[in-house]
């Protein structure tokens, strides 16, 4: 048989009928679903007096509008509102929710992997961008609109094109200080923001294969931010052992015949991509992202880039655009940059893991007087208790970190965790737009381990230099 | 869903690359659970001057005169012109409403972001991907040109000039019958729910773990 990519072989199996022109119907096992992108969906459906086709496969959760500080009832009116309309269509329809209060809430991409309902091989779709996170397990997963989420509920597939495959190939061992974080931006920043687009990733090689599944799903999380709509890493001893005894996952007979089948959710040898990508572990540093793009990226021993020697005029004009909404000037070093705020948490660094390693930073530390606030916010109620256990909500604290509670919070300010004009942030979200985390808020993305070093120092700062 | 034959009407170009979901509709009014009157809020950042907020009256407002949708050479555009990656970031289908909302019906670039390209077709939006040469030299002539007007055809694959000039495009086959129809996909796709039972009943045997009840 012809050597298959493993995308080719998660589109052939959920492929329900196909047109003579490539667009098919697509069968979608996992539906994940939150307060933002679901309520005109859930409003399209009742119009229309259309059941939901299988209940069982939606997991829903309320994230983005949730209070990271201990609220009763949530004080703005609009995300009430908002997080109630969630609370009554799941309730309406059966669906089970893991609403606010509950220690299993969290960020959709957290708790989905956490409890198994993310599985290898499965097709996972969510009204959210980042539903890519999910592509560590070998799933195909793939962010959706309002009407594709209708089109879900109403349907159990999706109308789909098969996508193009692109293998990004990371060979050799990650220096200390170098994650998963890292190794996403330099992907982007060698690709560009636009590189992946129309193409599905799978992330191989070495360095990829030695993350942990945290680390993987980091990595996924920002293939949308290069443009592809899903992003993968195929099946191995760490996926398996990750997904073992979570709620939600196989036991027993099934379990083994369900693992027998995983292990086959990989590319095969000689199979053909349509593009690749090949990147060397050993040269990756910290990076830091300098503009209102992620693809505007430097080691942070690097200065701004001058955009007067960028010979296309409208990456020119792009890269001035973004050195004045960051008031920043070319040439600048990127390790002299202080900072206002820092923001520990998202869907991209929110996992035990990212917790960890950021603590590990900040052991017996201080954060800088000049940060005004250092946010620590757990991706759910079960990594934050799994934390706490650890002692490292203690680190955080003396350190002089708020910890929270969990949700996207500050990753894009649509609850009351946001930067005010001019401020500017260490972030381990996945987006530095203009005004993404507040209106004329700064952003600057970065691993955990170099958030919790710019915290101590004021400042970006190489958090080689602080680590054994 | 509104069908979507053929447009004439004024361009307003949007001269920058990567321009994102949020961009085009920031995320406060992403709090809305109905699907309308996101159309003064598009691109709310780049258009007023003060931090705009869900169900307020933009008409009392400041505007940012300086940014191209508040010069009245561009009042009552329906095409968008753009450039490279137009619509990438977030998912929220909120941008394609706002854009719809205002009245746009068409938009031009060299290249969009996956999702939101599909968005706008389920939203009867018409994105068009024409090479960059030809998008640069209609932002040329836009701009040269006052209340400059192109007219976008879905039927035959054309964009085309005042002055006769014309352009094709490509678009994948399905999509253009849904649009040209107005045809909700959902009941498109229910045409074929005996083959998704037929499915949905062969993955049971093969793979019954993804069908367990939620716990
Ligand atoms: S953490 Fe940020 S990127 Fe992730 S789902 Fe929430 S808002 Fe979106």
């Amino acid at each position: 048989m012809k050597p298959t990519t493993l995308y080719e072989k998660l589109w052939r199996a959920h492929v329900v009928r196909e047109e003579a022109d490539g667009t098919a119907l697509i069968y979608i096992d996992r539906h994940l679903v939150h307060e933002v992108t679901s309520p005109q969906a859930f409003e399209g459906l009742k119009l229309a007096k259309r059941p939901l086709w299988r209940v069982n496969s939606i997991l829903a959760t309320a994230d983005h509008n949730t209070p990271t500080t201990h609220q009763e009832v949530i004080a703005d009116p609009v995300s009430r509102l908002q997080v109630d309309t969630l609370d009554k269509n799941c309730a309406e329809y059966h669906i089970t929710e893991f609403p606010m209060g509950d220690h299993r809430q969290g960020i959709v991409h957290v708790i989905g992997p956490e409890q198994g309902a993310t599985l290898p091989g499965m097709t996972v779709v969510c009204g959210d961008s980042h539903t890519s996170t999910h592509g560590a397990f070998a799933a195909l997963a793939m962010g959706i609109g309002t009407s594709e989420v209708e089109h879900v509920m109403a349907t159990q597939t999706l109308i789909s094109k098969r996508a193009k495959t692109m293998r990004v190939v990371v060979d050799g061992v990650l220096p200390k200080g170098v994650t998963a974080k890292d190794v996403a931006l330099a992907i982007i920043g060698h690709i560009g923001t636009a590189g992946g687009t129309g193409y599905a990733i799978e992330f191989a090689g070495s360095a990829i294969r030695s993350l942990s599944m945290e680390g993987r799903m980091t990595l996924c999380n920002m293939a949308i931010e290069a443009g592809a709509r899903a992003g993968m890493v195929a099946v191995d001893e760490t996926t398996i052992e990750y997904v073992k005894g979570r709620p939600f996952a196989p036991q027993g007979e099934l379990w083994d015949k369900a693992v027998n089948y995983w292990r086959t959710l990989v590319s095969d040898e000689g199979a053909v991509f349509d593009k690749e990508v090949t990147l060397n572990a050993v040269a990756i540093e910290p990076l830091v992202t300098w503009g209102t793009s992620p693809e505007m990226v430097v080691s942070i021993n690097d200065c701004i880039p001058d955009p007067q020697l960028e010979k296309d005029p409208i990456r020119r004009e792009g890269m001035e655009r973004a050195l004045k909404y960051m008031d920043l000037p070319a040439g600048k070093p990127m390790s002299s940059i202080s900072i206002d705020k820092v923001f520990i948490g998202s869907c991209t660094n929110s996992r035990i893991e990212d917790l960890r390693s950021a603590a590990e930073v900040l052991k017996g530390k201080k954060i800088a007087a000049n940060v005004k606030l250092a946010l620590a916010v757990p991706g759910s109620g079960l990594v934050k208790a799994q934390a706490e256990q650890e002692g490292l909500d203690v680190i955080f604290k003396e350190a002089g970190f708020e910890w929270r509670n969990p949700g996207c919070s500050m990753c894009l300010g649509m609850n009351d965790d946001r930067l005010s004009a001019g401020e500017r942030c260490a972030s381990t979200s996945n987006r530095n737009f203009e005004g993404r985390q507040g209106a004329g808020s700064r952003t600057h993305l970065v691993s955990p381990q170099m958030a919790a070093a710019a915290a101590i120092a004021g400042h970006f700062t190489d958090v080689r230099a602080l680590i054994k | 869903m509104q069908a979507f034959t053929q447009v004439t009407g004024v361009v307003l170009p949007i001269d920058r690359s990567n321009v994102d979901t949020d961009a085009i509709i920031p995320k406060q009014f992403l709090k809305s659970i109905h699907r309308s009157g996101f159309g003064p809020h598009l691109f709310d950042a780049w258009r007023y001057l003060d931090e705009g907020q869900p169900g307020q009256d933009c008409s009392k407002r400041p505007l940012n005169t300086g940014f191209v949708m508040n010069q009245p050479r561009y009042q009552g555009a329906s095409i968008l012109l753009a450039r490279d990656n137009f619509g990438c970031g977030s998912s929220r289908e909120h941008a394609p409403w706002a854009l719809s909302d205002y009245g746009i019906r068409a938009l031009i670039a060299p290249s969009f972001a996956d999702i939101f390209f599909n968005n706008c077709f389920k939203n009867g939006l018409l994105p068009v991907v024409l090479p960059e040469a030809v998008v640069d030299k209609l932002f040329k002539a836009v701009l040269a040109t006052p209340h400059y007007q192109l007219t976008v055809d879905l039927t035959n694959q054309q964009v085309r000039t005042s002055d006769g000039e014309s352009f094709s495009f490509e678009v994948d086959g399905f999509r253009k019958y849904c649009l040209l129809n107005g045809f909700d996909d959902i009941a498109l796709t229910l045409r074929h729910a005996e083959d998704i039972k037929t499915y949905e009943a062969q993955r049971q045997l093969a793979e019954p773990w993804i069908f367990g009840v939620n716990r």
